[in-house]
């Protein structure tokens, strides 16, 4: 037999371009690429499709998501709290698909250098993490706010007269460059403190998860995050709004205009035209700052829009709660029994403990967890969300302000242009703009078509989930915790590669993310626009869930994702709304079809296509 | 002697009654105690077993007969079991214990509705008064009996059951003296769908976050002989989450059969082999179950239990305390460290 370590994944060197893609590498930075230079390093390292983060080949621009943590997480990591035997997370493009690969210190000295280095400075902000984290939120808060001041002027024919008289001196030139400076520098501020404090925040999570799995072998991670879990999540916030908003329009007598209009904008029409639809609209308006800065997709990626700015999700989700309370049944979630189910199983299991020093300890790293969590759990609405969000739309500013001159064709054509060529681009149609000669938009429009081309034929393609060479085991705490990925499933993925299925008898095997066992037609979800298809009682496939599908959740019997550990959003938001939910079944959204019935094992992780009912 | 010293129900055998009514019987009167669902039953008392020995002189045959006997001829000791156990077998009970049996089984049989409610007729052996010699599988249990004259004749094959050559030489090489008494249980038959056994803590590593139950198809003898491979279920105890579930072969089962009356031995079909013995929501109510005997018992638990008749009402048949983990030291689940900071480094380290 051979062994994992013998195996190997393709080299990333011989994975070749999809037909009428060859030139994909113009879309991305040359420091993105697997190179001539650094192959000997590259091809000894085991690189795995990051599908959870970027599902879809990354837009040019988009890559400044995935960019920022390259540097700013990693350093965190290797320079800041000097973690004894991590090394960074790296990165590569391929075909438009970015890969990820986890490494790891082996020289024991290397590690015992680092260790007084670690216990002094994540000590610190262990010791310290509450009022940190205070700080945290004021630091996030402020910069959203800094974010939502960034302007982009168009350029006019004539500077506008105030820059004559207020004597300023600068420009809209200056402006349009100094604001597009001062927005990707934000984007870096909010990525550093997103950073600053969540590998701290898993690791501590991580050593409770292993404590238990240490003293009850086979403990369900379901079991482990509920221990930890608070019940005050910010990213539920939203979805509360909308109960609230759904027994408002009740109590006023609106629901008709809400449940008979599956158009946003014809419902809130509707809503106006009634008696009491300003004192709805009100609320409707209230709720949305900050609540509706709610991406649609995880926010790493351009194209997820957040509910401010597509109403469709929310008033879908309205309807829905509408409809449940017209029936009589609550839509609340059981917040009581969530806190009440958390002190009695934490209770229980330390009961079981062999000894006092173990009921010591295992107390010691609840407690760290339960402190780190709140960080955890809540980070996701003010990075990735709120400011996420607004920070697509200021990148939608830059390219209105290229679209109002004539540069580009349309504002969405800046995602095709990597940040650094926009700081060029803008540059360019400055020196237009400035000297009233052509400046070369042609240039850029030619090449917006080209990539556009390229992009279309990426998407056809299907990204291997690993490449080069398969680790013996994998143990790197973010691989496994984030990307749920096991040495199982490299396994898996290595028997997929020679030739053998999944499994024998066609059932799927994942994460038992959230307990229960649900049948169900399949509904097969691969991109938010077609979440408005889901049907009450039937069991939602998606490569991965956001927090803001969560309106989704309450009409579905159960949940299965492609990709995602214990820790992602689905089985969260799964656990909240006490819905069985298996996640990282790798292969869920190729072979599942829909309206085949499914049964969802959320205890053991298996999902099985049932016989269909003749 | 009255008919309260002949017989006791399950229920008002304690512990305290140990002595004259055996381990097996005082168990279930704790468990009836601690309020779980025992098929009904009495114990015919260790008092009756004096009683019946006096009355035909028992004790004077059993000294003559083995008095002078040589313990390594097998031969002998086969022709000397087979006298005391026809002795045993063919003597009358006296009048006060048959009326007693009589009126007992009359009563179950109200209970149950029946003219002739088939019991299993089991032995319960002091087994406090053994000094460590438990007779473990020796004893016998006859299922399905029916009717007071069955009855009365099976209590006495359990008492002949101490003269067994198996008994005779398991008594010799422990030692134990000649004063055996043994109470007998008559409990309502289980008409068992399914039954089997169940542990409290994961008898594989010790791990007592967990509850594993093993169950066949009908009743549960030949689990517990290792007849059949049985499914499997691992349940977690705090949250009761079935956590793993293994379909076994489950070859053959032991059914009670009405028609027929008695309990017949059959191969199952590969439909039901293949089909789990036990659902899901029938596996946490046991694990419940097992959570509350554990708690009431102060211990890990080692329980047999049945899925009685055609619904799914869960009896429980015997309750033990577990005797391999719980008599090991337990093992510390971690290396003590002085702070949650040290613990995550040494969780970095460790991974």
């Amino acid at each position: 037999m051979t062994t994992t370590a013998q195996r190997r994944f393709p080299s990333p060197f011989d994975v070749e371009a999809p037909p009428g893609a060859d030139d994909w590498r113009r879309l991305y930075p040359y420091y993105y690429l697997f190179s001539e230079e650094r192959r000997e390093f590259e091809e000894e390292q085991f690189w795995f499709f990051d599908g959870m983060h970027n599902p879809e080949p990354v837009y040019p621009f988009d890559t400044i998501m995935p960019e920022s943590w390259w540097v700013l997480l990693n350093q965190f990591l290797t320079r800041v709290w000097m973690v004894p035997p991590t090394l960074g997370i790296d990165q590569r493009i391929v075909n438009g698909y970015l890969y990820v690969s986890p490494t790891s210190i082996s020289d024991p000295a290397e590690i015992e250098a680092r260790v007084p280095h670690f216990l002094q400075r994540a000590g610190d902000y262990y010791e310290n993490w509450d009022e940190i984290y205070d700080n945290w939120i004021a630091k996030a808060e402020d910069c959203i706010e800094r974010l939502r001041a960034i302007t982009f002027p168009p350029l006019q024919e004539m500077e506008p007269i105030e820059t004559v008289t207020s004597r300023r001196g600068t420009t809209t030139a200056w402006d349009l460059i100094a604001s597009y400076n001062r927005l990707l520098e934000n984007m870096h501020e909010m990525a550093c403190y997103h950073f600053e404090l969540n590998m701290l925040g898993y690791g501590a999570f991580m050593t409770f998860s292993d404590f238990c799995k240490q003293a009850f072998p086979g403990i369900p991670d379901q079991s482990i995050a509920k221990m930890v879990g608070g019940v005050d999540i910010l990213f539920f916030r939203p979805d509360d709004e909308l109960r609230k908003l759904a027994r408002l329009a009740l109590e006023l007598d609106l629901a008709g205009a809400i449940t008979s209009n599956e158009d946003p904008d014809a419902a809130l029409a509707a809503i106006a035209a009634a008696p009491n639809g300003d004192k709805w609209r009100q609320a409707f308006e209230a709720a949305q700052e900050p609540w509706f800065w709610f991406s649609t997709g995880p926010g790493y990626c351009h194209q997820h829009r957040a509910w401010i700015d597509d109403l469709t999700v929310p008033f879908s989700a309205m309807r829905g709660y509408i409809e449940k309370l017209q029936r009589g049944e609550r839509i609340d979630r059981p917040l009581d029994q969530i806190l009440a189910e958390r002190e009695r199983i934490a209770g229980e299991y330390s009961e079981l403990l062999p000894s006092d020093d173990d009921r010591q300890a295992f107390g010691q790293v609840l407690e760290l967890a339960r402190k780190v969590y709140p960080f955890v759990e809540n980070h996701n609405f003010y990075v990735e969300h709120w400011h996420h969000s607004i920070f697509w739309n200021k990148v939608r500013d830059v390219g209105g302000v290229f679209e109002a001159y004539g540069f580009l064709e349309a504002s969405e054509d800046i995602f095709y242009l990597h940040r650094y060529e926009v700081s060029q681009a803008l540059y360019d149609m400055l020196t237009g703009w400035a000297t009233t000669n052509p400046a070369r938009s042609a240039y850029w429009r030619d090449e917006v078509q080209t990539r556009k081309q390229i992009m279309a034929k990426l998407r056809q393609w299907a990204p291997p989930p690993a490449l080069g060479k398969p680790p013996e085991a994998v143990t790197e705490a973010a691989t496994v915790m984030l990307w749920g990925i096991t040495t199982e499933m490299v396994e898996q993925w290595l028997g997929a590669q020679d030739g053998g299925q999944g499994s024998d008898n066609g059932d799927l095997q994942g994460f038992a993310a959230s307990p229960g066992v649900a049948e169900g037609p399949a509904r097969v979800i691969t991109a938010v626009d077609q979440l408005d298809e889901v049907r009450s009682g039937e069991i939602l496939v998606c490569p991965i869930t956001a927090p803001s599908w969560a309106p989704v959740f309450s009409r579905i019997n159960g949940a299965v994702s492609d990709i995602g550990g214990i820790m992602s959003h689905a089985a969260i938001v799964s656990r909240e709304y006490g819905l069985p939910a298996v996640v990282g079944t790798g292969f869920g959204t190729k072979q599942i079809h829909n309206g085949q019935r499914l049964r969802v094992d959320g205890n053991t992780g298996v999902v099985t296509v049932l016989p269909s009912e003749a | 002697m009255t008919a309260a010293t002949h017989i006791r129900w399950f229920q008002d055998c304690g512990a305290l009654a140990s002595a004259e009514v055996g381990g097996k019987c005082a168990g279930l009167g704790e468990l009836i105690l601690a309020g779980v669902d025992v098929p009904p039953g009495f114990a015919v008392t260790t008092a009756a077993h004096e009683e019946f020995l006096q009355a035909h002189d028992l004790r004077r045959h059993e000294a003559e007969l083995l008095g002078a006997i040589d313990y390594e001829d097998v031969a002998a000791v086969a022709a000397a079991s087979a006298k005391l156990r026809t002795l045993v077998q063919g003597s009358q009970l006296p009048a006060g214990t048959v009326s007693a049996v009589e009126a007992a089984y009359g009563e179950l049989c109200q209970q149950a509705g029946s003219d002739t409610v088939p019991v299993a007729v089991r032995s319960s052996a002091v087994a406090e008064d053994l000094a460590g010699a438990s007779f473990a599988g020796q004893l016998e249990t006859y299922l399905w009996v029916e009717g007071s004259e069955a009855i009365l004749e099976h209590i006495r094959r359990c008492w002949g059951g101490f003269f067994t050559a198996e008994a005779l030489s398991y008594r010799h090489r422990q030692g134990v003296a000649d004063q055996l008494l043994m109470s007998v249980g008559v409990q309502r038959m289980v008409r068992a769908r399914t039954a089997g056994v169940m542990f409290t803590l994961n008898p594989v590593n010790g791990d007592r976050s967990k509850v594993v139950i093993e169950s066949t198809w009908g009743l549960g003898e030949p689990l517990v002989s290792g007849e059949v491979d049985p499914d499997r279920f691992t349940v977690d105890k705090v949250t009761l989450q079935v956590l793993g579930r293994s379909i076994g072969a489950k070859q053959i089962e032991h059914r009670p059969d009405p028609e027929r009356r008695q309990v017949v031995v059959a191969e199952v079909d590969a439909e039901r082999r293949a089909a789990a013995s036990l659902s899901d929501a029938e596996a946490l109510e046991l694990a419940r179950l097992g959570k509350a005997i554990e708690r009431k018992f102060g211990g890990p638990q080692d329980i047999e239990w049945a899925v009685d008749g055609d619904g799914s009402e869960i009896v429980v048949l015997q309750a033990r305390s577990e005797t391999v983990w719980s008599r090991r030291e337990r093992r510390p689940a971690v290396e003590k460290k002085a702070s949650a900071l040290e613990y995550v480094l040494a969780d970095l380290l460790n991974r």
